[in-house]
């Protein structure tokens, strides 16, 4: 019988601490199909955040490195710098990528590190119990803003993949969804684009993925996934905004 | 001209040129006075070996690229000063919970805050007491003059590396923009420990995995006894200290760094005039040398501790020496103007001996 689907060789085989309905385990596997693509798991570093995704090495059968809070860019350019041979991506949050590591992440961006960057938009902070992130949506109500997200005074969500492609440094930076088959095919398209763009040593690479969260949400799995496809794309389009392939 | 031939050099370059010596791969930096020589020799000299230069975006950017590039097992090093080195005591917590090896040269300035950048001691708390959160310690070797900036800055790679524990060079603005002739010694072979828990790609082998996470039962626990017990072994190991004077001296004189210089002379002053005066001086203040400490204070029970703050190095000694040893401190908290001189060092010399002098 010829064998259609597996695990990616890049996973471990075991349960995650992920609530059920997360994406953060569907952007795992990927992450680890794009690995298995290009046969490069052996020779990857993972730079883990601080969020839901810091287990990262209790996932991958991958060498890992845990960041502090937002500075995975940081530390990847310390590794990409140490060892240029070998692959190295962060993992982050939008608490640790858009807000508290702002500052790691445009200049790594800027200088052009050859790193791939997977960036996790869940529209809050996960670990911590659903705070408002920099990403949170207009109006969503959550655990610290109550009233819902007020623009006037908390400001409008970031659109990371936009500002980022507006660097030079940025060979490529896109944003995906796994709400529906159609976006899961061409979001695992994009991620192997960002790492092959490392494999050919070709630049920086983004990737925002846009998550649900449903425990943070207050959604069953299914409503957390529709959401994704009613709120979040309209104001965070998908799409290719850098491809230094194109240009 | 040889490499290692006598050279007149600032203390910060002595830093940079040791760094080289040891065999630095990978400096991360941001600017700040008192030690901008630092990744200024090193942005010209370390490219050229092969090594890596980046001047960070900021303090916080610098040690997390010392910590990717540490757990990536290469030697890599930061330098900084007052705001910027509290900038990187969430980096450091983190090393040290991930038991990375690094070098951070600190080159004290004033403060609290923006502070100018005349010597200071003020920082001598934050670096000996885990400046981060957590609980931990760091190696602190303290030089006292420009040949030590380029000896303890080698030593501190190989202790780090040694006990995979980041060392710091605490130094002071006055080390490290004064000129001195040094020998740049040839670095020791020292046999050190190979870096197998380093991430560099599995190759098909065991994962590795540098983290300072530990969430099982009693797991915590048990990493905070084991650095225990390391700082234990590195205390009885490799404490150092320097005496000078002190067989039979009456009162010890007790300072570190650029202050010892200061304290040198007052006791060469003090022994001129008959006083029976020695000096000890702690080159590590991590591990504080307490051992020596109690068994100078054995026969010696008169000290006199010196220091360019309002007191933080004296809480040490009177936890080192024994009770019935009489601690006296004299201190110049950081500022311009406020470096003692020999004689209002001796003067507070001769003021602990009144009592003999009736
Ligand atoms: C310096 C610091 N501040 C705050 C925290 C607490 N904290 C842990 S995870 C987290 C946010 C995680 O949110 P996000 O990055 O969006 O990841 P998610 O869990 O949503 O995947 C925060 C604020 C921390 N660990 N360190
Ligand atoms: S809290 Fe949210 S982001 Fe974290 S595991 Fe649960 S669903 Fe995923
Ligand atoms: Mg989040």
């Amino acid at each position: 019988m010829k064998q259609v689907f597996a695990k990616p060789a890049s996973l471990k085989d075991v349960q995650t601490h992920f609530c059920p309905g997360c994406h953060h385990g569907s952007f795992h596997r990927l992450v680890a199909e794009a690995m298995d693509r290009f046969g490069i798991a052996e020779q990857t570093i993972g730079c883990a955040s601080v969020g839901c995704s810091v287990f990262l090495y209790a996932y991958f059968n991958i060498d890992v490195v845990e960041s502090p809070h937002g500075r995975a860019p940081a530390v990847a350019t310390g590794v990409k710098r140490a060892r240029p041979d070998r692959i190295v991506f962060t993992y982050q949050g939008d608490g640790d990528l858009a807000a508290i590591g702002t500052s790691e992440i445009i200049h790594a961006a800027n200088r052009g590190e050859k790193i791939t960057v997977i960036f996790v938009n869940n529209t809050t902070y996960g670990m911590t119990g659903g705070q408002m992130a920099p990403t949170t949506m207009p109006g969503q109500i959550t655990s610290t803003s109550p009233e819902g997200r007020n623009v006037d005074n908390d400001g409008k969500p970031f659109k990371m993949a936009e500002l980022l492609s507006n660097l030079d440094g940025v060979a490529f930076s896109a944003r995906v969804a796994v709400n529906n088959p159609k976006n899961v095919m061409q979001a695992k398209k994009a991620i192997k684009t960002a790492f092959r763009y490392q494999v050919e040593n070709k630049g920086f690479a983004f990737i925002e993925a846009l998550a649900a969260c449903p425990t943070n949400w207050g959604m069953n799995p299914m409503a957390a996934n529709e959401r994704v496809g009613n709120e979040m794309i309209p104001y965070f389009p998908l799409g290719i905004f850098k491809n230094k392939e194109n240009l | 001209m040889s490499r290692y031939e006598k050279k007149f050099v600032k203390g910060n370059e002595a830093v940079a040129m040791a760094a080289i010596e040891a065999g630095v791969e990978c400096y991360f930096g941001y600017p700040i006075t008192p030690q901008s020589d630092i990744p200024e020799y090193l942005s010209r000299e370390l490219p050229k070996r092969g090594g890596t230069f980046i001047q960070a975006e900021s303090e916080i950017g610098a040690i997390n690229m010392v910590l990717g590039a540490s757990a990536a097992g290469m030697r890599a090093m930061t330098s900084s000063s007052g705001p910027g080195i509290s900038l990187k005591q969430e980096g450091i917590s983190y090393m040290s919970g991930s038991e990375l090896p690094c070098v951070i040269v600190d080159v004290m300035r004033q403060g609290p805050g923006l502070g100018g950048i005349d010597a200071s001691q003020a920082d001598y708390h934050q670096a000996t007491k885990g400046g981060g959160h957590g609980g931990y310690r760091i190696i602190v070797l303290a030089p006292n003059s420009v040949q030590e900036m380029y000896d303890l800055t080698m030593l501190a790679f190989d202790l780090s590396d040694q006990y995979r524990i980041p060392a710091m060079v605490l130094a002071d603005s006055v080390l490290g923009q004064m000129k001195e002739s040094i020998v740049p010694n040839q670095r020791p072979v020292a046999e050190l420990p190979i870096k197998d828990w380093a991430v560099r790609g599995t190759g098909g082998a065991v994962q590795n995995v540098v983290k300072s996470l530990y969430l099982g039962d009693g797991e915590m626990e048990k990493f905070h006894w084991k650095m225990h017990a390391r700082y234990q072994e590195l205390a009885d190991r490799d404490s150092r200290w320097e005496e000078y004077q002190t067989a039979d001296a009456e009162l010890i004189v007790t300072a570190f760094g650029c202050t010892s210089r200061i304290a040198r002379t007052a006791v060469d002053m003090a022994r001129s005039e008959g006083f029976k005066v020695g000096l000890m001086r702690p080159v590590t203040l991590f591990p504080f040398p307490k051992k020596a400490y109690r068994e100078l204070s054995a026969k010696c029970k008169r000290w006199l501790t010196i220091e360019l703050s309002t007191g933080q190095m004296v809480d040490d000694v009177r936890l080192s020496v024994f009770r019935d040893a009489d601690v006296d401190f004299y201190g110049r908290p950081p500022g311009a103007g406020s470096l003692p001189t020999p004689e209002e060092l001796f003067a507070r010399i001769k003021n602990n001996f009144k009592d003999l002098m009736i």
